[in-house]
């Protein structure tokens, strides 16, 4: 492993941990009273009417989809950044050809009323 | 074996710290919205309501910690707790201070040191949806659910900009490792006007940061983009159903989150640790003044007899004295390298914390198809317009 | 000694997680398994010294195409999904199918035993400026026109994407 990631691991787990053993302690000290009507989902105060887990709008589906495309498209970017001095004009053209095709696609997506969330 | 230990108390030191500043931001921010409404705000626990977050934090760990018999209850559980982690687990790559010997170690405020720091960050910012997201699925719970997909639909469409901010000015300084952000933002313009990435001298960030500070309010579902918790429409959003210590593991991560996106924003754009003028201006100086004059005006006030609350009397002189005692602690020849840095640092993240406040105390919530749209219709091309004019002008530049 | 602990954990996590991606029921709770074993190739990437790659995995993968996933999940309807019988009536097909593949990877394996072994193991590669650093260098020079074609696959993503979900609006 790559140095410095070592102190991450050691910080991540104690993270975890320590909500969980506050938990855990403090278990003994709340009270618990579960009664059906506390356990319902709230809604409000009535009861329920169905399940929430049920069929959602598409249009989640097109934000993904575009972010996924376009967030492929910024990680490239990184590397340039890192090397732009080297890479001076050839890089520049090359990220703007890159970018470009892309600019292409989201002017596309855009006429196509995509973007819109109506 | 050192190293370790080192780590070790680091380690402790950086998670103390941070939780309690989470716990003080949550203060900061209920006075200072009060003050924004003309109310006085927390102020029954303690001077000033200063134990308020203790309070807190007993109550909420004595509370019934309720699982919605629909709900799924590893996930229900799991969530909150990865939120949390994820957020706090982000300070570890922030460098506060140079590098700095103290009794004879080499070391610097701050856990670790990444060669792909910023890409860590952006890493850990993109698993910031899960918590919320599983943690909405799992209560089974309509407003939950709605909440949940509205708030990662937003921070996935946030995070485009965000990065593209980010890039921006890693043009201008070639790595992303922050210590090498921070360290290669050093100097002044003519003497006077710092060389930190907002007033870069080719192209000045200034856009970018804008670009930068409102992905992050809508990446940490703050004011003007709180939807995912719009207690007008959706009750509380993802955690309708969350109570006790799983309620305060997300409002924890929320927290943790404004103040590592502070930070990330200050090593970024304002220079991490370098002083907003030259030290031969005096720039060492400031905390000192700034905490030998608040240690005299509490002093002050203290000496005034019309006080209303009889305990003002004697905590004032008490913070009074502390602060005067603080202050010439940032003259020690010893200690300066290390604490004039950090206080630097902390007084950049701190004002821009402040900016998350002052705004959630200003503007109005959005509504959700203005949002998306403002995102992808706006923010996003601005965002890539900056980055090509930052490449085209850094490459003329030479 | 620590690299070899941290090693089986990732790859417990990788290979618990396909397995539970494949065996659970319910349909989020196996893209949360696919979750986690994405995680775990991160971080055998990291161990290998590819930190680019280790943050693609996570900021793509894990943070970008499994949200798209759970999208999409959240889009069908989960129940009905779920009260499906997960081996129903071709199984008998699946069965031959795998264990034609199974006999034709066994036949393979005997056929060619010897040249079957794997390379010895490299040592990562001295780092002349970091991981990311050499591979700009490679991602821009070397490999330049797959890069620019990469754009154009994006491209199609993003017109394929929107007319499928376009055309139920």
């Amino acid at each position: 492993m790559p140095e410095g990631y070592l102190p991450i691991f050691i910080f991540l787990i104690c993270a975890i941990l320590f909500p969980l053993v506050l938990l855990a302690i403090f278990r003994y000290l709340r009270p618990s009273l579960p009664i059906p009507v506390k356990l319902e989902a709230y809604e409000c105060g009535i009861r329920a009417a169905s399940n929430a887990r049920g069929r959602y709008t598409v249009r989640f589906y097109i934000v993904a989809i575009l972010f996924v495309v376009f967030d492929v498209e910024t990680i490239f970017l990184f590397p340039w950044a890192v090397r732009f001095r080297q890479l001076a004009w050839f890089g520049v053209a090359e990220v703007a050809v890159f970018l470009s095709i892309l600019i292409v696609g989201y002017i596309w997506a855009y006429k196509k009323g995509a973007l819109e969330w109506v | 074996m050192n190293f370790y230990l080192l780590t070790l108390i680091k380690m402790a030191l950086t998670a103390l710290v941070l939780l309690t500043c989470c716990a003080y931001a949550v203060w900061v921010e209920r006075k200072v919205l009060a003050h924004i409404q003309l109310r006085p705000g927390p102020y029954r626990v303690g001077p000033h309501g200063l134990l308020q977050p203790l309070a807190d934090l007993i109550k909420l760990l004595t509370k019934e910690g309720i699982v919605p018999s629909y709900a799924n209850p590893f996930f229900y559980l799991l969530a909150p707790f990865l939120a949390v982690a994820l957020a706090l687990t982000a300070i570890v790559v922030i460098p506060f201070t140079p590098e700095f010997e103290l009794f004879g170690v080499r070391t610097a405020i701050g856990l670790t040191d990444l060669n792909i720091g910023i890409l860590f960050l952006l890493a850990l910012s993109s698993l910031g949806v899960y918590g919320i997201a599983i943690g909405g699925w799992a209560s089974n719970n309509k407003y939950s659910l709605m909440g949940s997909l509205r708030s990662s639909a937003q921070m996935v469409s946030y995070e485009l900009p965000l990065a593209m901010a980010i890039v921006s000015p890693l043009l201008l300084v070639n790595t992303l490792n922050l210590r090498e952000i921070v360290e290669l933002q050093n100097g002044f313009h003519f003497g006077l006007l710092p060389k930190w990435n907002v007033f870069a001298s080719p192209v000045p960030q200034a856009l970018g940061f804008v670009i930068f500070l409102i992905a992050a309010f809508a990446e940490t579902n703050r004011v003007p983009f709180d939807l995912p918790e719009a207690e007008s429409e959706l009750v509380a959003g993802f955690h309708t159903e969350y109570s006790s210590m799983m309620f305060a593991s997300f409002f924890m991560a929320e927290y943790a989150n404004i103040i590592t996106i502070c930070c990330v924003a200050t090593v970024l754009f304002l220079g991490g640790w370098h002083p907003l003028w030259p030290a031969e201006y005096g720039s060492d100086l400031v905390p000192v003044v700034l905490l030998a004059a608040a240690g005299l005006m509490l002093l002050f006030h203290a000496a005034q007899a019309a006080r209303r609350r009889k305990w003002d009397r004697f905590t004032f002189p008490v913070f009074g004295v502390l602060l005067l005692g603080l202050a010439p602690v940032f003259l020690i020849p010893v200690l300066k390298p290390v604490l004039i840095p950090f206080f630097w640092f902390v007084a950049k993240a701190g004002f821009l914390v402040f900016v998350f406040i002052w705004i959630r105390g200003t503007l109005p919530r959005y509504r959700y198809d203005q949002l998306m749209r403002f995102a992808w219709t706006f923010l996003f091309p601005l965002s890539l317009a900056n980055l090509l004019v930052t490449g085209l002008v850094v490459a003329l530049a030479g | 000694m620590t690299e070899t602990v941290f090693f089986y954990c990732f790859a417990a996590l990788a290979v618990a997680g396909a397995i539970l991606t494949v065996t659970m029921r319910n349909a989020v709770h196996c893209a949360i398994s696919l979750i986690a074993s994405l995680g775990g190739v991160a971080g055998l990437y990291l161990m290998l010294h590819a930190e680019f790659l280790f943050a693609v995995q996570i900021v793509l993968y894990i943070g970008g195409i499994m949200v798209l996933f759970l999208f999409v999940i959240m889009l069908v309807n989960l129940e009905a999904a779920a009260r499906e019988r997960q081996f129903h009536r071709s199984w008998v097909g699946g069965l031959l199918c795998a264990g034609g593949t199974g006999a034709m990877l066994a036949w393979f394996w005997l056929r060619g035993a010897g040249t079957l072994r794997l390379p010895p193991a490299v040592q990562p590669t001295p780092r002349e400026g970091g991981n990311v650093e050499s591979l700009a260098m490679v991602l821009f020079r070397d490999y330049l026109v797959p890069f620019e074609l990469a754009s154009l696959l994006l491209l199609v993503a993003i017109v394929g994407g929107v007319m499928m979900a376009k055309k139920r609006i």
